[in-house]
């Protein structure tokens, strides 16, 4: 039974005097701040936020947690997210106080620990990525793409080049095209064909010496390998433009492809997808990116090199492009990604992907009699399902599925994206599923199409509030409380 | 593998049922000769209690805060944190789930937002908050990025020596693609003079961005900075400290136009500089530029009071390469961390952090600075950080006997500004004692005497008290 006080809001819970948190002051000075600060600095009052108790915000937090679905406690199979299971050994050893206490600005010689960690990291991904030197910078995905655009750009300058334009396809995530806004190109879309794969006579005409860098999601937002992507890459690398690859999908891959090998110049990594960072409810992710060694000059600093016995910081690279971040970055994810890989080694990281890859197929061959692949028979990590026949036979769109599911107790797959594929519903169960767990989402999808479009249409049924109008929350925000 | 549950058995009968004889044969669609034809080359996998120890190993080579005394600061501060932080952020239901896109079953998360967004109105006086961006330094770029765009300027963006060294850096990197120029303004006397600024600003200025309290711990002039700013029709950006908002004035009481902070400093560990909290708020006119995830309050169906994440129409998914941004993520755990931390420490509690930082930071520059050897730098009100100046210009060699013996006594500055090479930047939070004030006080007394008497550096190693 839900405790319908405790998710009222903290404004609403707050009472005049009530404290939790008390902080001693008086013991080296009992000076009034008066007379250490201007007053014309100091603020009349504290500022107005909730009067609380500290059993108040238990209960009000342990209870709003209760009304979030998560991977500790249902199957999570959102699609291009990569929603797998967060080892707890990785939770405890990143809040070890000499890694949690650690200051950003404490002397190289007091955090060798640390940076031999970061730059085993460093080597290791680039292993992974089968390129050849590493930075650890970028907060995001999204982050590491703007990242190493503007690595690409700065390259470019050095030649003396200018290249205006970055190519995408219109199946990438929607970051891409803003990322190559954002670090000064022109974004140009190219088409894909029905199975998702590049049109490659769209980009051989849009292809020219203007153009940059070519973005390529592979494994394809589809799951799918693009099969054409040696030859995309060197079509690319006769006009002198880079490939970029786009690391969201390398769940599928690990240890079975290198970016590297496939015609790769430059790749982000989700270490929260592929290295199973918790997701936090949005963040934080992080977005370390890879490099061929012609480009390393110009990534971000610091980086952590190696001398000798000792680990240190490198600063002095005149042609790198600056600084992206404050201080080192997502160093806490990134302790957990190098738990992840060192728990799982060669031969496991390779297991993960074969398990990721049977599962997503396995999942697929479950359900593509109702709701088929127009992709295919097979995927790698994922696919995209559609719901179209069922929209227009019974009126019973790809949301109400995702939707219904909720009563289910299964989190929806990701809806309407890719935008290319109608009544689109993508699906990645990841390799932390059973069969059993595969088994009784695939019998609710076929039990949900048999249900009448009516109760579809409204469900959910059983969450505690059911289709929120979200055309009134964009057309007039209320984005803060204020007091009635 | 220990999170992998298939069975050698549940494999055979999955591979039985989708057709095919092996798990390689799934793979059939990458071209044989872009396979790796050799296991990746990649340390031995460890077991929990292998790792563990590997990785206590690893920490223990580092000298952590706590262990050693800590007066860094920076941008990034040791306060205390509530064990009530911990735990909420502990629970698995928030940190193992995502980005709230099914609000039904995210409604958790989604209140989460909306109390966080309404909390740093709050703490800032502004009208609207996003749900968070990466940390500091990013907030203040997009801060920037967004007064570009509301002001259509493109041409200049002017800034001061006591903004953060690394948003400023951050700033100019992005800046070197999209042609804009960043003016800097001098801070010889630790703060802005706001008439020097005023005279920086042209017509093709988008804003101004400043810091307050500064990187030196020192206040601006904020409201005559705000005033000139607007008075040439400039936005105002204004960094903060979150944790001076218990004491100073709000940034929305002063005419900022947009707030950013590094909001670190409210209930999340240092963890060597990362993950943080990108805190921005901003006036009502610019909420459909700012960037970032926004929840919403609305009702559902059945008339029921709930939320969502809402404006969308200015991300990425929607709108491409025209988003106001490429952010597509937010800081979801930090947000809850300040969160709970904020309702942990309420208005009282934020006024008792805020006035222990202030007074033990001028209890210690008043003992650093009653010798001879070190001088305050500035004479500008300060609030938890201090610049002092050491006499016999020796910061690296004092920083390092002070190590030795158990303190992080300060950071240098000499690495961003070459004319402060003989200065250390110290920070004071709540959570320093009177005897741990002494120490590094004696500590720093000592280093002078040690280098008068021409003595070797002690290696002795000291524990801090």
């Amino acid at each position: 039974m839900r405790n319908t006080r405790s998710t009222q809001l903290l404004f609403e819970l707050s009472r005049s005097g009530r404290r939790s948190a008390r902080i001693p002051s008086d013991e080296v000075s009992t000076a009034p701040v008066e007379s250490l600060l201007p007053t014309s600095a100091l603020a009349t009052a504290p500022p107005p936020l909730p009067e609380l108790a500290e059993p108040d915000i238990v209960r009000h937090y342990a209870n709003l947690s209760t009304l979030n679905m998560s991977v500790d406690t249902h199957f999570y199979p959102l699609g291009s997210c990569t929603m797998k299971y967060n080892p707890k050994r990785n939770e405890r050893i990143a809040s070890l106080p000499g890694i949690a206490n650690l200051h950003p600005y404490q002397p190289e010689e007091t955090l060798q620990g640390l940076l031999a960690m970061l730059h085993e990291l460093q080597e290791m991904l680039a292993e992974i990525a089968g390129l050849d030197a590493v930075s650890l910078q970028p907060a995001a995905g999204a982050h590491g793409e703007l990242t190493a655009l503007m690595v690409a750009a700065a390259h470019f300058r050095a030649r003396g080049e200018k290249r205006t334009k970055v190519l995408a396809p219109d199946s990438a995530h929607g970051t891409n095209p803003a990322s190559a806004a954002m670090a000064g190109f022109d974004a140009v879309t190219v088409h894909s064909n029905e199975d998702g794969s590049v049109d490659l006579d769209d980009l051989r005409k849009k292809l020219d010496r203007e153009t940059a860098v070519f973005m390529i999601t592979n494994p394809s937002t589809f799951g799918l390998f693009e099969r054409n992507v040696k030859q995309i890459a060197e079509m690319v690398h006769e006009r002198g433009a880079l490939i970029y690859l786009d690391g969201a999908n390398m769940n599928a891959i690990l240890g079975i492809t290198r970016p590297g090998d496939f015609g790769a110049d430059m790749m982000h990594f989700n270490p929260h997808k592929t290295f199973s960072g918790p997701h936090g409810g949005g963040g934080p992710g992080a977005g370390p990116i890879a490099v061929r060694k012609f480009l390393e000059p110009y990534l971000p600093l610091p980086v952590v090199e190696r001398s000798g016995e000792e680990y240190r910081l490198v600063w002095n690279r005149p042609q790198s492009i600056g600084r992206v971040r404050s201080f080192f970055g997502q160093v806490g994810v990134l302790v957990r990604a190098y738990c992840y890989i060192r728990t799982h080694g060669a031969q496991g990281l390779k297991e993960v992907s074969e398990n990721a890859v049977l599962n997503a197929n396995y999942l697929l061959s479950r359900v593509k009699h109702i709701l088929p692949v127009p992709q295919g028979n097979r995927c790698l990590h994922e696919f995209v399902a559609t719901a179209g026949k069922l929209k227009a036979d019974r009126g019973v769109s790809a949301m109400d599925l995702a939707k219904r599911l909720l009563d289910y107790g299964y989190h929806s797959p990701t809806v309407y994206f890719p935008l290319t594929v109608r009544e689109s519903m993508m699906i990645e169960p990841t390799e932390t599923e059973s069969k059993e767990t595969l088994d009784a989402f695939a019998e609710t999808l076929f039990r949900i199409t048999e249900e009448s479009p009516e109760l579809l249409h409204e469900a959910p049924h059983t969450t505690t509030i059911s289709r929120p109008d979200e055309v009134q929350a964009a057309r007039k925000p209320i984005v803060r409380w204020t007091p009635a | 593998m220990p999170y992998i549950l298939n069975t050698p058995a549940d494999q055979k009968a999955m591979l039985e049922a989708i057709g095919v004889g092996l798990i390689d044969d799934l793979f059939a669609q990458i071209p044989s000769e872009l396979r790796l034809n050799r296991p990746l080359n990649l340390p031995p996998a460890l077991t929990e209690l292998e790792l563990t120890a590997h990785m206590e190993r690893l920490a223990a080579q580092n000298a952590a805060c706590g262990e050693k005394v800590c007066f860094l600061g920076g941008g990034s501060y040791d306060h205390f944190v509530p064990a009530v932080v911990d735990d909420v952020a502990g629970r698995g239901e928030f940190y193992t789930s995502y980005t709230p896109y099914q609000a039904e079953v995210s409604q958790g998360n989604l209140q989460v937002f909306f109390e966080y967004q309404t909390m740093i109105t709050q703490l800032t006086g502004m009208d609207v908050s996003n749900a968070s961006l990466y940390d500091g330094g990013s907030a203040a770029t997009e801060a920037v990025l967004m007064c570009m765009s509301a002001s259509n300027k493109q041409g200049r963006v002017v800034t001061a020596a006591s903004v953060h060294p690394e948003y400023r850096q951050i700033l100019e990197t992005y800046f070197a693609h999209l042609g804009t120029t960043l003016v800097t303004v001098g801070t010889p006397q630790g703060s802005v003079d706001p008439e020097e600024l005023a005279q920086s600003l042209t017509d093709d200025t988008a804003c101004v961005l400043i810091q307050h309290p500064n990187f030196f711990g020192c206040l601006e002039d904020v409201e005559k900075i705000a005033q000139a700013a607007h008075e040439r029709g400039v936005l105002v950006v204004v960094s903060v400290d979150p944790i001076s908002l218990g004491l100073l004035k709000r940034p929305g009481d002063y005419g900022a136009d947009i707030v950013v902070a590094e909001g670190q400093s409210l209930g999340t560990p240092m963890l060597y500089g990362g993950p943080y909290l990108g805190i921005i708020a901003c006036r009502e006119q610019f909420v459909r530029r700012m960037p970032g995830r926004i929840a919403g309050q609305t009702v559902d169906r059945r008339g029921k009071r709930c939320f969502v994440l809402t404006l969308q129409t200015r991300e990425q998914h929607i709108r491409r390469e025209k988003a106001t941004s490429n952010i597509c993520t937010n800081q979801g755990l930090f947000a809850l961390r300040a969160s709970v931390y904020l309702a942990a420490m309420g208005p009282q509690g934020m006024r008792e952090v805020a006035t222990a930082c202030l007074r033990k930071s001028r209890y210690a520059l008043d003992k650093l600075t009653s010798g001879e050897r070190f001088s305050k730098k500035f004479e500008r009100p300060t609030f938890k950080e201090f610049v002092v100046r050491d006499s016999a210009g020796n910061v690296s060699e004092l920083v390092a006997e002070a190590l030795d013996r158990g303190y992080f006594a300060g950071v240098p500055l000499g690495k961003w500004y070459p004319e402060l090479d003989d200065c250390l930047l110290v920070c004071v939070t709540e959570k320093r004692t009177k005897d741990q004030i002494h120490g590094l006080a004696k500590v720093m007394a000592d280093g002078r005497k040690q280098k008068a008497d021409g003595r070797k550096r002690s290696a002795q190693p000291a524990t801090a008290p």
